[in-house]
């Protein structure tokens, strides 16, 4: 007979399992680039960030 | 994905209102704590009045500091970050607005009705009903705007800071909504819908993770936007943030049960609160260490730019408290530690330490950027801040900590007879000397924030006279 013991003890499994699953993604070798990618988006949008500076000063003199 | 749009602007206005709003209210809410914690050394202070009572006072110093400092802080970064990692503009102008007013509206009520002695009495969360209403009504905008921002997103990927705010959102919402269901019998009293421990485990599943998201989960966001920011160089490992993030949210839910540690509370619910403070460890640390490592290459910058001294110290902070933490939900310690300084000691470690001394950082950042000029008004000012929040956080901690173990040691100390061989008011008088060292702390801390108001208040004036210049804002 099953009882809520037996659940608790799946649901560390499952738990484990996810754990174990997102490290293995996180760090499988397909992901390397995706993260580099990722990892340098604070630094791609100088542009737009002037951008809304220079607008902000001539909707001002306006 | 990559198709820019050539006349794309940010929505800078709502982050610079929230950042104003920021600075504001962290001096009202470390004010409030000066007083109280004065009140403590020299009760007369309470000027015998039912409003200026620091029973009273108190709820209103933790809301300011948590959701009228921590709060904006929240807001004006999670909206810039957004936007900035996402290369979108905010979702809804007027929406972000709501928010702005809709959440000022709601502190607002904080100072309000909480010296007039409305409280629901539940820690942070006692303000009333109808505030309550207003709370998840702003609440909800605020998820809209900022899913929506992130739906509307120009890159292919979601930068982990947001995920770090995303989750802040959705669980701080829940979390509210669930802790504060509550029976209104008149326009400003409610009963709680839970009874007995039933409230109390509510209680505390919303009063951990006012820490564990509103306080950590935010500004993990904060901390992965602009430490790489500020040091010029992206996160240590992408990756480990990843792992970082998923056993982080997955676990800090589960470990407000070591508040009510020997209570009512079921013997494996306590048990479950203490095992899973001790796993969190884990994640904590996983992610102080990636921030600090963000540095390595670049720690002499530390020597010039007081802005990522700040992020660091913070950092540091984070790691102290989240140790000390786990280490006081363990059973047999919380014994020694439960109601006395040292839980107090611990919160300020972080509040001060990390959220505060983030939030600044983040602040003293994000000010020059959001008004276009190249700098803060003077970088020597940020420095004097610096020191006298550390100086002022050292004080305060150290004073709780001996405080809070003598008062543990003295409060179970048995004669040979079985009887209690110190008095409740024993113990208090010898915690004298202890709260004017906090008094002092929290009094240096804040005159830190006063500084910080002058600078900021300058670098404002100054926006006309020196305009960011291309060459200087480009280097990353």
């Amino acid at each position: 007979m099953m009882d809520i013991n037996d659940l608790r003890g799946i649901q560390t499994l499952l738990v484990m399992i996810a754990f174990f699953g997102i490290c293995w993604w996180a760090y499988s070798a397909h992901r390397k680039k995706p993260n580099e990618e990722a990892s340098h988006l604070p630094f791609d949008d100088d542009e737009i960030d002037q951008r809304t500076r220079e607008h902000e000063k001539t909707e001002k003199k306006r | 994905m990559s198709t820019v749009n050539p006349n794309l602007t940010y929505n800078y206005k709502v982050v610079k209102q929230f950042t104003i709003m920021a600075v504001v209210w962290g001096i009202i809410g470390m004010s409030l704590g000066v007083l109280i914690a004065s009140q403590l050394v020299w009760p007369a202070v309470n000027l015998d009045l039912p409003f200026t009572h620091f029973g009273r006072l108190r709820p209103l110093h933790t809301n300011a500091v948590i959701f009228g400092f921590g709060g904006n802080v929240l807001f004006a970064c999670s909206y810039y970050v957004v936007q900035r990692t996402c290369q979108a503009r905010l979702f809804s102008d007027g929406m972000a607005a709501l928010t702005f007013w809709g959440w000022q509206l709601v502190l607002a009520g904080a100072a309000i009705t909480l010296p007039m002695g409305l409280t629901s009495t539940k820690e942070y969360a006692e303000l009333e009903w109808p505030i309550d209403i207003l709370i998840a009504i702003v609440w909800v905008l605020y998820g809209i705007v900022y899913f929506g921002t992130i739906t509307r997103r120009r890159t292919p990927h979601i930068y982990v800071a947001n995920w770090f705010f995303g989750a802040f959102i959705i669980t701080v919402g829940i979390l509210h909504i669930g802790n504060n269901l509550e029976l209104p019998v008149s326009a400003f009293k409610s009963y709680s819908i839970y009874s007995g421990v039933t409230d109390a485990m509510m209680q505390w599943w919303w009063g951990h993770n006012a820490v564990g998201f509103f306080l950590t989960a935010g500004f993990l966001g904060m901390m992965y936007y602009f430490v790489p920011k500020q040091a010029g160089r992206p996160v240590y490992s992408y990756r480990l943030s990843i792992v970082h993030f998923w056993a982080l949210i997955a676990t800090y839910v589960w470990a407000g049960g070591h508040h009510l540690h020997y209570s009512a509370l079921p013997d494996w619910a306590q048990t479950a609160g203490m095992v899973m403070s001790l796993i969190l460890l884990a994640p904590s640390w996983g992610g102080m260490i990636n921030g600090m490592m963000t540095l390595s290459g670049a720690w002499h910058k530390l020597r010039t730019d007081p802005i990522l001294r700040f992020l660091v110290v913070s950092l540091s902070f984070y790691g102290m408290s989240t140790f000390e933490g786990p280490m006081m939900a363990i059973k047999t310690v919380n014994a020694l530690s439960h109601d006395t300084d040292w839980t107090i000691g611990h919160v300020h470690s972080g509040a001060l330490g990390w959220v505060a001394m983030i939030s600044i950082g983040a602040i003293y950042h994000l000010v020059p950027k959001l008004w276009g000029v190249k700098a803060m008004f003077s970088t020597p000012l940020i420095n004097l801040h610096f020191w006298l929040a550390t100086v002022g956080t050292v004080l305060y901690i150290v004073a709780m900590w001996v405080n809070g173990i003598m008062q543990g040691l003295m409060w179970r100390a048995v004669n040979a007879d079985g009887t209690l061989t110190y008095s409740f008011v024993e113990a208090l008088e010898a915690s004298g000397p202890g709260y004017f060292v906090r008094f002092c702390g929290g009094a240096i801390f804040l005159s830190g924030m006063l500084v910080m108001a002058y600078n900021v208040r300058m670098t404002i004036r100054q926006k006309d006279q020196a305009e960011l210049e291309p060459s200087t804002a480009q280097a990353v």
